[in-house]
Order: structure tokens, then C-alpha cells, then sequence
């Protein structure tokens, strides 16, 4: 088996679409990821840069309002800080849009199958306030540009951004021995989150060759490493702690503590043989089966410690390997691949979607992802989304997409399509005789178009 | 096919279907007994340390600092140990002997420290992940082990894995905040059309099922208006209460029938950081879940159920630098219902001392917390210790007996 256009933009890229041909070729999907990125100026995802902005006001109202804690002054402000609210909420429901809207339009869908991936594998979010909202600034600023380079790059931008040094705890963590903690003692001291979760999570593995001991070390070089919401990344010296660390035998950090010390550290972790094992496996899990073909999972690994882990190269060595066409397994798609290979298959109009209020984008949207399994931007630990198949065939899981499927395609657009004719443009020459009986059997065109999308046929890549 | 044999045909199918193997009950023989057991999976590594406070013993303020006790603290429990203030709502249970703990307990994960291993353990209830012990959870081995246990005696609730009821014996799986509404002719043709797929045609099976259970039949007469607006309804009602309490009420509901094993997850307990404020308000969740549990289950039912809670660890025995914890060994159980013989820690306490402490960090876990769950099922369901220490907790020794039930 080798490369098929409609294998390729089902189970690479975000499903069928009516307005849109499938790839023609490996190389068209890979240069799509170094292309001029369409998507991210139709539909629009700010950086997070621009989102701190928010971040800043917010505070700068905050404390205004400790400040003068009397009666008028202080109710504008409390009123102020709401509405900024309101607007942060919406704009997170917008950007739930834009999302969708760009695997529907996509031309380079293959590239927002990948930011999924890497949004991830680098799971983040913010544990209060308006951080809450910052998930797509940070993928749209850390993961998406960095998707087609050397994995150490991106490794590096999205472990110490802040929002993931935010997530993982990293911002108040400071060396036993450092300035900071000298000076008060008692009152500052390490925490070990972000140097485990690197480690067990975004480079080696957690059957990779480190011990408690190297998750201290690490913890210990990463300190220093803090952000703030006006200035973004920052390392300050006082917080590290001096001397050296070593970690899996290798020394850093001779003399002064800097930020190049911890680049170093995770360019050694990028490279490691553990690493390309552990991400070899992972990305043909993701993208071809629960159970790939070991020789898959061998070819990837051999090309990320061949390439020091260029993620290109070794997307090639994926989109080249016959395994990775092979169509007697199946993977289900996750709740937000589910949707929004549905709004492709329907190409549902970007208006009527990016009219939606934070109700309707609530109810059609992020209660049937909840339902489904998947919380939007919400994640209950750092280590993503489950990708075992079972995980999300559970009853309730398939109810709550039957239900999605017959009632929310027809309030995305005026006018939904011929069943029929839906089944074709949605399936691709998959659809069994079951389903083509359904869709031509249902009493209504959304019970008809709900039925092809419920269809094994549909829900699998 | 025409629409009229298409009919003919379905219900041929959903016949056979509700005559399938895995559908059908596994045996009337014998009752599987008025005994009810809930575990309850808090993900993330529950500090057990911050759950029952060992203040009584003299190495522990200067781990923790001073606690505070009296009626915006801590509340003393026996001299020794003192309740997080986030479940204080849970002290007339302990007054009445119907709240328990087990302290300074673990599962065998040592070591590599992280959540997604040490609830793959957790749940599996074996030694080692790389052992191979099949990947089945040890509820699942035990409803196989239980004299008339069938297919409705057991529940896996919420919208998560639950691998811990993973296994052959059949489970029902269900959120309670999913409810379908569909028209008649949309249920047969879905049911058609998953027949290209077994799994997801028993998902399906079970999910309309499931969805009928609650009294509200899944079949809307009059159309998609009316389809719309019951879907609408089912989601307001949703919002309502906290998603906590509803998997609470739900599993009350099904343990006042037939169920007899109630399994479902709470979140919220990786406390890296400032984890006074985070634990309170997790604390006093599962203290609303027990409570919901206590008052839908209503007296004669509550009086022959179990709840334990279990953790994947417990969380290093000092404050780390940020006023949270670190992943840790060992930590404790939550026990409560009305079948437990409550109103005392059970621990081998092991001290806090310096070398005392796993790894000069962690509570030292002085017993496997499966040998408690072990005598829990012991005591419900009257399973020989041979059987669980063969099939459900291979190679476990359960040790002494240590009285959890009345």
C-alpha cells in the first residue's frame, strides 16, 4: 500500500470536503507545511503576545480596584473588569470557530491535523482568570510556527512559554541555594512539575532512562525560568540555583546560571535516543493505529535520531511508509476531529458560525465536545487526550455524536445537503450499503445527513 | 430494499441484538447479595497527608508547619490525626462510625512518580504494568468472581475511561448528563447503519439502553422542533448541579435497583502549588459526593454500602517551594457508607522523621492498599482470600484482616 488521495485527506488531513481536492502527492502534503499559511489569515487566532495585552489590563484594573476600595470608583471598575471578562469568554468561543473553520477550508489540512498533535502533546492551559483563554494564543504563537523544524525548537518554545510554565507550576520555583531563597529563608523553594512532566512527558518518554534523582537535577537547572504577565518569558537570576545540575550524567550550568543553560538541557533531551522512541511511537498512534506496525514505529525512530529529530523529515518517513496506508485498521476520530471533519464534509459557511454568541457556540459546540469526552481547552491532566480508540466508544460517547450528527449540522448552515448525495461527497467511496440505505431512508434531510455522519465509515480514519 | 422490508429487517436485528451474548444477563442463579461497593478514583494524587493531618506526630509541623485546628481549621479526630477542613461537612459521619481512613497506604508504583503509570496500576490492581498482566481492571475480575453478578450489577459513570471496570464481564458504561431524543425512524436506521462496525454497534445497543433507563423514553413524537427543544431541556437541566453531584445521583439511582458496584473519577487533586485553596475546594467536593450518596441512597440501602476513594499516590511529605506538594508515595484511602466500621484511622503509621520517610521525601506506604480493598470485598461479597489473592490481586498477600466492615 502506498499514498492514496482520499486515505490521505481522511486519515492525515481533517476528512473530505466537497470544495476542496484531496492531495495529490507525499510531497504536496509536506510542502503545504512550510507554505504560506492561509488559514491563519482567514481565520483569525491572535498571537499570545497580542492576548497579554488583556492579561495586563486585567491586572492593571485589579489593582486599581485593591487600591481604592470606595463605593462608585470601585463598582466602574468591578464593571470593567466584567465586561473584559465577557470579552475574553467570547473570544474563546470565537477562536473554537476559527479552529474549525480552518480544518474546514484548509488546503494544507495535514498541517492542522499536526497542530492538533503538538497543541497536544505540549497540553496547556491556564488555571484561572483570563489565563483560561490564552490556550489558542499560545498554539497559535509556540506550536504552529515551529511544527516543521528541528523537534528541539519546539520543544524549547513551547516548554518555557508562559503559559506552559504557568501550567506546570515552573513560575514560583526557585533554588534551594539562590538568592531569592537565601535572602527569606523558608519562604521560597523548588518545584519539581515541569521537570517531570518534560521528561515523562514531551521528551523521553516515561519508560525512558531517568530516575528521581535527574527529575531534581533538572528542576534545579530550570529554575530561573518564571514569566509574568507584562513581560512574557523571563529568566531571573536571583531565583536560580547555582552551581551545576547534572542530568543523565551530563553537567550543566559551570558558572552564572542563564536561559542558554536550560536551551542546552533540552536540546540534549530533543536528541536523545529515548525521545525519538518514545515519539516514533506516539505519532503512529496518533495517525495510523493504537497498534501500528512495528516496523512504522522503527522507520520513524531511525529517521528522528538519523535527522536529530527533523520533524519534517520524519513526517516524510510517515507519509512514505506503507504501514501508514494500510486499510484494515482504523482509528477513531477524537470528538474535535469528529466535528470538524463534519463542517468540511458539509463546508458549512464561515459566517453562520462566527456569528455564534458564547450560548449558541456552547450548546452546538463545546457541551457536545464535553459530551463526547473531549473539554475544550480544559484538559484534566497534562498528558492530553487519551488515544485509544475504546476511550471514546464508550455508549455515551456515541450517543452524544448521534445526537450532534442529527440536530447541530443544520443549524451551521441555511441549507443542508441532499443525504444522497451527502453520502458520496462525506465518504468517498466507503459508504456501505447500510448507510446509503439509511440516507436515502430518513424522513428528514438532517436525520439523513446525521446518518452518514454517525456512520463507522465516517467516525473512522 | 424498500423502507417496509428495511422495518421488517431492523427489527429482526434489535431481536437479536437484545439475544446477544453480550447483552444478555449472565445468571439468574443466585443474587449477588444487598451489599453495595463504590470506589471512587481521585486522579492526580490526592494528599493524604492534607486529608487526615498526623499532627500528633512530632515531625510533622515542621513538614507541614502548624495546623490550624478548631472550627475554621483542621478538626481533631482522635488526639493524633486531624480532618482537612475541606471535608469537615463529613464529621457527623465520623461521629456516627461511619467515616473511616486508611493512612501511610500505596499501591506497589514506586519510584518513576507519574499520574498516567500509577492509575494504570491503580486500576489494573497488579504489581507491575510491564509483568503483562492483562490489561483488565480488578472490579472487572471481580464481578466475574461474584456468585450472580450480571450485567446490570455494575456501573462505570462519567465521561472517563474507568479502566479499573475494563475487563470480560459486562459493564454498563454511562454519563448521566447524556440523554438522546431521536425520532423512531432515526433510532432503527442508526442502529442499520452501525452494523458495519460491532463495537460501535454494541455501544449504541447500550447506549439506548441506557438512555431509556432514567424514565425518559429516547423516541420523540413530532419531529425535529420537538427533538431540538427536549435536547435543549436535557442540557439546561444539565447546568443545573454540579456534574459531581450528578454522577453521585446517578450511581445512587442504579444501586437502589439492581447495581451492586458503582465506579466513577473526581478531579483536582495534582496540588503542586498554593494547594491550600485547590484541596478545599476538591475536598469539599467529594464531601458533597458523599453526602449525595448518603441522602439518594436513603437509609436501608446506605446502611450495606461501602465507598472507598484510592489515589494513584500520595504527595511528597514537605511543602515543596511553591506551598504545594510534589508527586509522592505513600497516602491514604477514604472510607464511608453505612456497611463500614468507621470513626478510626487504620494505619501502621510509620513516622515522619527523616529516616523515616520513603526516599528521604515520601510517607512510607507500610501496606499495600489493595489488601483493603481486598478485605472490603472480602466482607461484601464473601470472596474467598484465596480467590482474590489468585484472580483479582494476583500475588498479593492480604495479611491480616483488618476489620473495615461491620
Amino acid at each position: 500500500m502506498t499514498f492514496d488521495p482520499i486515505t490521505a485527506e481522511i486519515r492525515f488531513g481533517c476528512g473530505l470536503s466537497p470544495k476542496i481536492d484531496p492531495p495529490s502527492s507525499v510531497d504536496e502534503m509536506l510542502d503545504g507545511l512550510v507554505g504560506a499559511d492561509k488559514m491563519s489569515e482567514w481565520f483569525r487566532i491572535p498571537s499570545f503576545q497580542e492576548f497579554s495585552k488583556r492579561l495586563v489590563r486585567a491586572q492593571a484594573l485589579k489593582k486599581q480596584r485593591r487600591m481604592q476600595s470606595d463605593g462608585a470608583d470601585s463598582e466602574e471598575l468591578r464593571k470593567q473588569i466584567r465586561l473584559l471578562n465577557k470579552a475574553a469568554r467570547q473570544d474563546h468561543f470565537d477562536w473554537l470557530g476559527s479552529h474549525i473553520l480552518r480544518r474546514t477550508y484548509s488546503e494544507t489540512p495535514f498541517r492542522e491535523r499536526l497542530e492538533g498533535f503538538w497543541a497536544d502533546h505540549f497540553t496547556a492551559a491556564g488555571k484561572g482568570g483570563l489565563l483560561r483563554r490564552a490556550v489558542s494564543p499560545f498554539v497559535q504563537s509556540a506550536i504552529r510556527p515551529n511544527m516543521a523544524g528541528a523537534f528541539e525548537d519546539l520543544l524549547i518554545a513551547a516548554v518555557t512559554h508562559p503559559l506552559v510554565v504557568h501550567y506546570l507550576d515552573q513560575v514560583g520555583s526557585t533554588g534551594p541555594n539562590s538568592i531569592r531563597a537565601t535572602n527569606k529563608p523558608g519562604k521560597f523553594g523548588l518545584n519539581e512539575n515541569l521537570a517531570r512532566e518534560i521528561l515523562e512527558l514531551h521528551t523521553l518518554g516515561v519508560a525512558g532512562p531517568y530516575t528521581q534523582t535527574d527529575v531534581r537535577e533538572l528542576a534545579e537547572l530550570l529554575t530561573g525560568l518564571t514569566s509574568q504577565a507584562s513581560k512574557g518569558r523571563q529568566f531571573k537570576t536571583n531565583m536560580a540555583e547555582p552551581g551545576s545540575e547534572t542530568v543523565l550524567g551530563k553537567s550543566y550550568s559551570g558558572s552564572r546560571p542563564d536561559f542558554g543553560d536550560i536551551e542546552e538541557v533540552l536540546r540534549d533531551l530533543a536528541r536523545h535516543p529515548a525521545t525519538a522512541r518514545h515519539m516514533a511511537g506516539k505519532l503512529a498512534v496518533h495517525f495510523v493505529s493504537d497498534t501500528p506496525d512495528p516496523a512504522l514505529v522503527d522507520a520513524l525512530e531511525r529517521t528522528w535520531r538519523d535527522s536529530d529529530g527533523n520533524l519534517s523529515e520524519v513526517y516524510g518517513a510517515l507519509l512514505k511508509h506503507p504501514a501508514a496506508w494500510w486499510t484494515d485498521t482504523h482509528n477513531v476520530k477524537k470528538p474535535f476531529e469528529y466535528i470538524s471533519s463534519a463542517a468540511r464534509a458539509l463546508a458549512i459557511p464561515p459566517k453562520t458560525i462566527q456569528r455564534f454568541q458564547e450560548k449558541e457556540m456552547r450548546q452546538r459546540i463545546s457541551e457536545p465536545l464535553r459530551l463526547m469526552g473531549h473539554i475544550w481547552q480544559k484538559p484534566s491532566g497534562p498528558d492530553g487526550l487519551e488515544e485509544a480508540d475504546g476511550e471514546w466508544l464508550t455508549p455515551q460517547g456515541v450517543a452524544a455524536r448521534l445526537q450532534w450528527a442529527v440536530i447541530v449540522p443544520q443549524l451551521l448552515m441555511p441549507r443542508l445537503p441532499d443525504p444522497r448525495e451527502f453520502v458520496d461527497i462525506a465518504l468517498g467511496g466507503r459508504a456501505s450499503e447500510a448507510v446509503r440505505f439509511a440516507a436515502s431512508a430518513a424522513e428528514s434531510r438532517a436525520e439523513g445527513v446525521g446518518l452518514v455522519l454517525i456512520s463507522p465509515a465516517f467516525q473512522r480514519m | 430494499m424498500d423502507r417496509r422490508s428495511f422495518l421488517t429487517k431492523s427489527t429482526a436485528l434489535g431481536c437479536s441484538l437484545a439475544a446477544s451474548p453480550a447483552l444478555a444477563p449472565i445468571s439468574f442463579a443466585s443474587a449477588p447479595g444487598n451489599n453495595r461497593l463504590v470506589v471512587i478514583i481521585l486522579r492526580g494524587g490526592m494528599d493524604g497527608m492534607a486529608a487526615v493531618a498526623p499532627y500528633g506526630d512530632p515531625d510533622f509541623a515542621a513538614l507541614r508547619g502548624q495546623i490550624p485546628l478548631g472550627a475554621k481549621g483542621y478538626s481533631d479526630l482522635d488526639g493524633y490525626y486531624a480532618l482537612h477542613p475541606g471535608l469537615r461537612g463529613l464529621l457527623p459521619l465520623w461521629q456516627d462510625g461511619q467515616l473511616g481512613f486508611v493512612h501511610a497506604v500505596s499501591t506497589p508504583y514506586r519510584n518513576k512518580r507519574s499520574h498516567f503509570d500509577g492509575q494504570d496500576l491503580l486500576e489494573a490492581g497488579v504489581a507491575d504494568l510491564a509483568t503483562g498482566n492483562a490489561r483488565d481492571g480488578w472490579l472487572n475480575r471481580m464481578m466475574g468472581a461474584v456468585p450472580g453478578m450480571n450485567m446490570d450489577s455494575a456501573y462505570a459513570i462519567g465521561g472517563d475511561a474507568l479502566t479499573i471496570l475494563d475487563g470480560s464481564f459486562p459493564v454498563n458504561r454511562w454519563s448521566p448528563d447524556v440523554d438522546l431524543a431521536l425520532t423512531p425512524q432515526a433510532i432503527r436506521l442508526a442502529e442499520l447503519v452501525m452494523q458495519d462496525d460491532p463495537v460501535m454497534a454494541a455501544s449504541l445497543a447500550e447506549a439506548f439502553k441506557l438512555a431509556t433507563a432514567d424514565g425518559d423514553p429516547i423516541a420523540v413524537q413530532g419531529g425535529m422542533d420537538e427533538m431540538m427543544s427536549m435536547v435543549a431541556q436535557d442540557q439546561a437541566a444539565s447546568r443545573k448541579s454540579g456534574y459531581e453531584n450528578r454522577l453521585a445521583k446517578f450511581a445512587a439511582g442504579r444501586l437502589k435497583q439492581d447495581a451492586r458496584i458503582a465506579s466513577f473519577s473526581l478531579n483536582g487533586w495534582d496540588t503542586h502549588a498554593a494547594q491550600d485553596r485547590q484541596l478545599g475546594r476538591s475536598f469539599s467536593t467529594l464531601s458533597d459526593v458523599v453526602l449525595t450518596l448518603k441522602s439518594e441512597l436513603e437509609e436501608a440501602v446506605w446502611n450495606n454500602t461501602a465507598i472507598v476513594a484510592v489515589t494513584e499516590f500520595g504527595r511528597t511529605a514537605r511543602l515543596n517551594g511553591t506551598n504545594g506538594t510534589d508527586h509522592g508515595t505513600g497516602g491514604a484511602m477514604i472510607l464511608a457508607g453505612g456497611a463500614i466500621r468507621g470513626g478510626r484511622v487504620y494505619a501502621d503509621w510509620p513516622g515522619l522523621s527523616d529516616a523515616n520517610l520513603f526516599q528521604g521525601r515520601d510517607l512510607t506506604p507500610t501496606r499495600d492498599l489493595r489488601a483493603y480493598a481486598g478485605w472490603l470485598m472480602h466482607g461484601l461479597f464473601g470472596l474467598q482470600s484465596s480467590t482474590i489473592e489468585r484472580e483479582i490481586f494476583p500475588q498479593l498477600d492480604l495479611g491480616v484482616d483488618p476489620g473495615l466492615l461491620l
